[in-house]
């Protein structure tokens, strides 16, 4: 049984059909992507999972249980963690309380200051910045605040909201390359969405395609990454 | 000059005819108020102890502005809406701890532990004004939760009279005298400066509440959580943060200041009815954007800033004028100011704003 099961899933928005019968799963200790153009539901998915968006047939379940009737903030408490898109940096939040709000669900106090000296760690910048308001940070440092917060909460299954939007080329390379050494190193379970596919796939095992709501093709990260149709489509090959 | 004051963010980019007029309105109106405090000022009509004792009682009356501006601020913070029925939440607790009070009086305890009577009815009446309050977000205003802004606004209205015509069904339109402890009667002499003891015994209590409200808000995980959700509830949730739970526990805390400041209310005037609420309520509101709607401090200091401004105002500004019976005005200026303040400066004196970089 995998670690996370998105199986069959049908989600609205209103009366728009964005998800037409998604199944994915998610393997502990992988790091699965979700590539796509815009608008092909891969945020949709997401925030099913999180359960900001309930499907109208279908389920999300991590472990076999069923999450469906779980609210969303009790999901993040089972270890469902998302890092939203546009990062959700609390502005006015300093760079240490952001990190705090991540471990929001977790009471173990020598737990919560072994990760947030674990995230320092990783996120040197974010040490340095700890007494800055979350606002101040430019947008690379904020991205890898939302990650390092997105950690604090010790997730089973780390949910990335397109991580590399709008970041300057150099950093969405590091930001990738943080992205593989967290599951290399700290064993963390990913699930990426990204709309840059190529760096997506180079860091993950395994990829879907996801196309206007439907899962199109899906495999190896190395097989996808040679796909013709995938090369042709969003690789700009 | 011009561009200078155009650059430095001073002027409006774009200077507009009606810009053109405010400003010399207001130019006009702070010219009015110099001359008008000159004036008082060399008429020489009261001493300066009298000045030290109208500052004081506008502390008094401040800081109990500011306990119930710290609600409109706090809902605003997480809703961004104006929870007007805020002054019948308050006028619930100070009427309900009138029976209480009476209880007490009536046993001889009043006056044998003065303190402990007061803890106890501020306590009462934070209680039964937490549960309004609770209840009136759970009832009028939760299911509005996704309504336009003005909706929710409107439901506030009706919620407010509805309150005030339960109270007045329930317990009549009379004045109730509400007692005093001995122990609260009389004067504290500062040197010449005679201070009501019953000031004295509101301002700790205010201090003390809005310190315990600041701890609350910057150091627990309740409070981290309150301020996560008023900046974004939606990260907010993805974090974990019980979102309605928050908004809950804000309109309780709301709710609790308000009451606790009834009965101090109740105390400074001696007097509770069931109309009470509406005027401090709307003189609180003007506080909480005097002093930078959601803004916790700026509650604070836009309450302490209005009472006093009340309070030495009309000797102030308009004695010198010549206004017979200037401190019928005080409303009047408390009002007045509110709306400079939103022509001015809508973002009231601390309001800020972060800028997001993406």
């Amino acid at each position: 049984m995998a670690l996370l099961e998105v199986d069959n899933v049908h989600s609205y928005y209103g009366n728009i059909h964005a998800l037409k019968g998604v199944t994915v799963s998610v393997e502990a200790g992988e790091v699965v992507t979700l590539i796509g153009a815009n608008g092909a539901g891969k945020s949709t998915t997401l925030k099913t999972i999180s359960g900001l968006i309930r499907p109208r047939e279908g389920a999300v379940r991590l472990e076999g249980d069923d999450l469906s009737s779980v609210p969303a903030h009790a999901i993040v408490a089972r270890g469902l963690v998302q890092v939203p898109e546009g990062r959700g940096i609390l502005g006015r939040l300093s760079v240490q309380e952001n990190l705090e709000v991540g471990a929001f669900t977790r009471n173990d106090k020598p737990g919560i200051a072994e990760d947030l000296e674990m995230v320092y760690t990783t996120f040197p910048r974010l040490r340095e910045r700890r007494r800055q308001a979350g606002g101040t940070l430019s947008g690379g440092e904020q991205q890898m605040l939302a990650i390092g917060r997105g950690l604090m909460a010790r997730p089973r299954v780390l949910l990335l909201d397109e991580p590399s939007m709008g970041l300057a080329p150099i950093l969405v390379e590091e930001i990738f390359a943080i992205i593989q050494r967290l599951n290399r190193d700290q064993a963390t379970t990913i699930l990426l969405v990204e709309q840059n596919a190529k760096a997506a796939l180079e860091v993950a095992h395994r990829g879907y395609v996801l196309e206007t709501g439907s899962i199109h093709l899906q495999g190896p990260a190395r097989q996808l990454l040679h796909d013709p149709r995938v090369m042709q489509a969003y690789l700009g090959a | 000059m011009l561009e200078t004051l155009q650059r430095r963010r001073i002027l409006p980019a774009r200077l507009h005819i009606t810009d053109l007029i405010m400003g010399v309105v207001g130019l006009l109106l702070v010219l009015l108020i110099v001359y008008g405090s000159i004036r008082s000022l060399a008429i020489g009509k009261y001493s300066g102890v009298q000045w030290l004792s109208f500052v004081v009682a506008g502390l008094v009356q401040g800081s109990v502005y500011a306990l119930i501006a710290l609600g409109y601020t706090l809902v605003y913070g997480i809703l961004r809406m104006i929870n007007f029925a805020h002054g019948e939440i308050f006028m619930a607790g100070a009427f309900t701890t009138y029976f209480l009070a009476e209880s007490i009086d009536g046993r001889g305890w009043l006056d044998a532990h003065p303190f402990l009577s007061l803890i106890a009815m501020m306590l009462f009446a934070a209680l039964v004004s937490m549960l309004v309050a609770v209840m009136l977000e759970r009832i009028a205003y939760r299911p509005l939760r996704g309504a336009p802004r003005l909706i929710p606004l409107i439901t506030a209205i009706g919620a407010s009279f509805f309150l005030q015509y339960t109270f007045r069904g329930l317990y009549g339109s009379g004045v109730e005298r509400y007692p005093r402890a001995e122990a609260f009667k009389g004067d504290l002499m500062l040197g010449s400066l005679a201070i009501p003891k019953v000031d004295l015994v509101v301002i700790v209590s205010a201090v003390v509440l809005m310190l315990a409200l600041y701890f609350f808000v910057q150091r627990t995980k309740a409070g981290m959580a309150m301020r996560a959700v008023s900046e974004d509830k939606r990260v907010a949730a993805l974090m974990g943060i019980d979102v309605d739970g928050v908004i809950v526990m804000t309109f309780g805390i709301g709710g609790a200041l308000a009451g606790a400041a009834g009965v101090l209310y109740a105390l400074i005037f001696g007097q509770v009815q069931f109309f009470m609420g509406f005027i401090p309520g709307l003189k609180a509101f003007t506080a909480a954007v005097l002093g930078g709607i959601g803004n916790i401090p700026g509650a604070m200091l836009g309450g302490l800033f209005l009472g006093i401004v009340e309070s030495v105002g009309p000797f102030l500004f308009l004695e010198g004028l010549g206004v017979p019976s200037p401190n019928q005005l005080k409303d009047a200026i408390a009002f007045t100011l509110l709306v400079l303040v939103l022509i001015f400066r809508p973002t009231g004196i601390l309001g800020e704003r972060v800028t997001k970089r993406a």
